[in-house]
């Protein structure tokens, strides 16, 4: 089943996961074990998730924090290698790279804009060195002049002037410094940014200026982004499609809308309803219950039956897979899968 | 109109500096009623932290009051010794601060750290004071607090430490909490727990509150009255129904326009253009008036007062004439 998106293009997905897992081993140390008699403690981060992001198109992961959001940024980026899975970005399978000079093409191709404006940025090197350290890295263009001249303009698109080059991150205030981060991530000219809670560390006015520069960007230069956040209004705001994760596993992959509108996962529903209601419509709200597992001892079948309203039997047992409904919403829930069934 | 029971008038709160005198918080006057829920928001660096830091007594010097007056109950409380003071806060007021963590000891279990606050505002036995805690515990929600009154912060979510910290609030029956950011640093789900408790505890004890937060969502859901803050001064009070819904001054409805919305889906967010003034360039006149679509000469040159537009009140010099109008 074609999803809207793909029926509009047949261009393929800019990038693919499939399968992706990412566990980390958290275990005491050898010595310790053998004597102590420990086993040996795996975290289980990313625990196979699929998905796919097409050109021009921005797709959003929320989850709560420990939700292993960050850890799928850090490896679709290549910031950690992944225990299993394939990542495919514009075809290329990118565990298939072996040669430094292959990586270094697909790599121009992809940046990122961490959370923390205060720790991305060195804060003893000046503005124009951050912004053109892509530039220099990928041997983009040659010659100081050539340099300057495009980290001004760099500069000039995020909404600095080119005279704040001269200056050092700790003279600018946070949103002015998430700017920065942008234009680095704009200087090697990529097709795809990767944006880890690029507004969360922001006030609300000043994120609103972050997010419609950023808007205007992708407009501007057809950017594909990864979007990562836990704030579901910026979500809507910014996504096409949107995944969300509950311990390592997505439950529902929709569009947009569709998540807003119709969500069918119950814990999609739940986030929605803790939202505090800005707009004073009246709704009644109900809290979730309970708190986050912890993802070491994760619950056994659906992750999220000890909180879940409509749990049964079936979910304590076996986890559900993610389904694609006719709708083409994937979501993984024994119930909906069930009632659609029928 | 009940007798307020916090009444604050005129408060400046300043920092000496070796480059001069800086005014974080400038010539700011509320009310807070018994029992309501007063919200405070602003950016960071509006001065909607200090002004609850003044009210209760902890401002870390070089920070200090340099005018105005605050009353509890009308006593007034801001130059009050230091071990007056001491016995003021926790009693009467109690405080709720951001992080969980570091707001908790965690050399010490919860139960001694909760019995120990009774026993220092109370004529209860120690005896009376754990089971006292017990109870405590269990009303903000934590399971097993018997079992729990053992453990220590370390042992805890963070949604259970900020309900302990609750407990901590509310241990003596304060007739006033100043919580400072208390869910800013929770998961959206945990927010939502929290913020019900707080709403639920309130009104069950009848105690007012101060609820400073960035967050519009949070004072949406539970504020009765909110004040707006920027850079330092108050540019409009009111309901929270008529901030939220119809904003009037410039600021407060640039800070509407700029929260993305769920319900429906705009291709831009409303921007403020520019940032808020650093302490040291606070403009003559509105402090807003560089970054305000509407600004004319009067704004450049006088600072407004808060002009009662009925039903909030605006500091803003667009809402002159409305009010003189309304007068006569």
């Amino acid at each position: 089943m074609a999803t809207p998106d793909q029926l509009k293009t047949n261009t393929p997905p800019l990038l693919r996961v499939t399968g992706l897992k990412r566990y980390f081993d958290v275990s005491e140390p050898f010595l310790n074990r053998l004597l102590e008699g420990k086993s040996r403690l795996i975290l289980k981060a990313v625990i196979g998730i699929d998905f796919k992001i097409n050109r021009g198109q921005t797709f959003a992961l929320v989850g709560e924090s420990g939700c292993g959001k960050s850890t799928v940024a850090n490896l679709v980026v290549g910031l950690y290698q992944p225990t299993a899975g394939k990542i495919e970005f514009d075809g290329i399978d990118v565990a298939s790279l072996t040669s430094r000079a292959q990586m270094a093409l697909l790599r121009r191709r992809m940046a990122m804009i961490f959370q923390d404006p205060y720790a991305s940025l060195n804060p003893r090197w000046r503005v124009d060195a951050i912004v053109s350290e892509p530039i220099r890295a990928f041997g983009l263009l040659k010659g100081t002049q050539a340099i300057s001249q495009r980290t001004g303009e760099l500069l000039t698109q995020v909404g600095l002037s080119p005279a704040d080059g001269a200056k050092y991150p700790h003279e600018f205030s946070g949103g002015q410094r998430q700017r920065i981060s942008i234009a680095r991530a704009l200087a090697s000219e990529p097709d795809f940014i990767v944006c880890d809670e690029p507004t969360s560390a922001l006030d609300v006015s000043v994120q609103a200026q972050i997010l419609n520069l950023m808007k205007g960007l992708q407009k501007k230069f057809d950017l594909s982004y990864l979007f990562i956040s836990h704030d579901l209004a910026v979500v809507r705001h910014m996504a096409n499609s949107v995944g969300v994760m509950y311990l390592g596993q997505l439950c529902e992959v929709a569009p947009v809308d569709a998540i807003f509108d119709s969500p069918l996962h119950p814990y999609t529903r739940l986030l929605l309803d803790t939202i505090p209601d800005v707009e004073l419509t009246g709704r009644s709200s109900q809290p979730v219950t309970g708190e986050i597992p912890n993802p070491i001892d994760p619950p056994s079948g659906c992750a999220f039956h000890p909180r879940c309203p409509e749990s049964t039997d079936k979910c304590r047992r076996e986890g559900p897979e993610l389904t694609t409904l006719d709708s083409g919403v994937q979501v993984a829930c024994h119930a909906i899968s069930a009632s659609s069934e029928k | 109109m009940p007798e307020p029971l916090l009444k604050i008038e005129h408060l400046g709160i300043e920092f000496h500096t070796r480059r001069g005198t800086l005014v974080a918080v400038d010539d700011i006057s509320f009310d807070v009623l018994p029992g309501e829920v007063f919200g405070i928001v602003g950016e960071s660096g509006a001065g909607k932290s200090l002004t609850g830091q003044a009210i209760i007594g902890l401002l870390e010097p070089p920070g200090r009051i340099g005018a105005g007056r605050i009353f509890l109950n009308d006593q007034r409380i801001d130059q009050l010794p230091y071990h007056q003071m001491r016995r003021i806060r926790g009693k009467k007021i109690g405080m709720i601060f951001q992080d969980p963590l570091t707001s908790l000891n965690p050399l010490y279990t919860v139960g001694k750290q909760l019995v120990e606050t009774i026993l220092t505002h109370s004529e209860m036995t120690p005896n009376q004071a754990h089971q006292h805690t017990i109870a405590l515990l269990d009303e903000v929600g934590i399971p097993a607090a018997e079992k729990r009154i053992g453990h220590y912060p370390h042992q805890f979510s963070g949604g259970m430490r900020q309900r302990v910290v609750i407990a901590l609030a509310l241990c003596v029956s304060p007739s006033l909490i100043i919580a400072d950011e208390p869910t800013t640093a929770l998961d959206v789900s945990i927010q939502a727990q929290i913020i019900a408790l707080l709403k639920g505890l309130c009104k069950e004890h009848d105690t007012a509150v101060i609820l400073i937060t960035h967050d519009m969502g949070v004072i949406a859901e539970i504020s009765d009255r909110v004040a707006v803050m920027y850079a330092g001064r108050l540019v409009e009070v009111g309901e929270v129904r008529d901030i939220v819904k119809n904003p009037k001054h410039p600021y407060s409805q640039g800070l509407m326009g700029s929260i993305p919305s769920l319900h429906h889906k705009s291709e831009e967010l409303i921007q403020i253009e520019g940032t808020m003034p650093g302490l040291m360039e606070i403009p003559p006149g509105c402090a807003f008036h560089p970054r305000c679509p509407h600004a004319f000469d009067r704004c450049r040159q006088r600072r407004p007062g808060l002009i009662d537009t009925k039903p909030s009140k605006v500091a803003c010099w667009l809402f002159e004439n409305e009010d003189r109008s309304g007068n006569t």
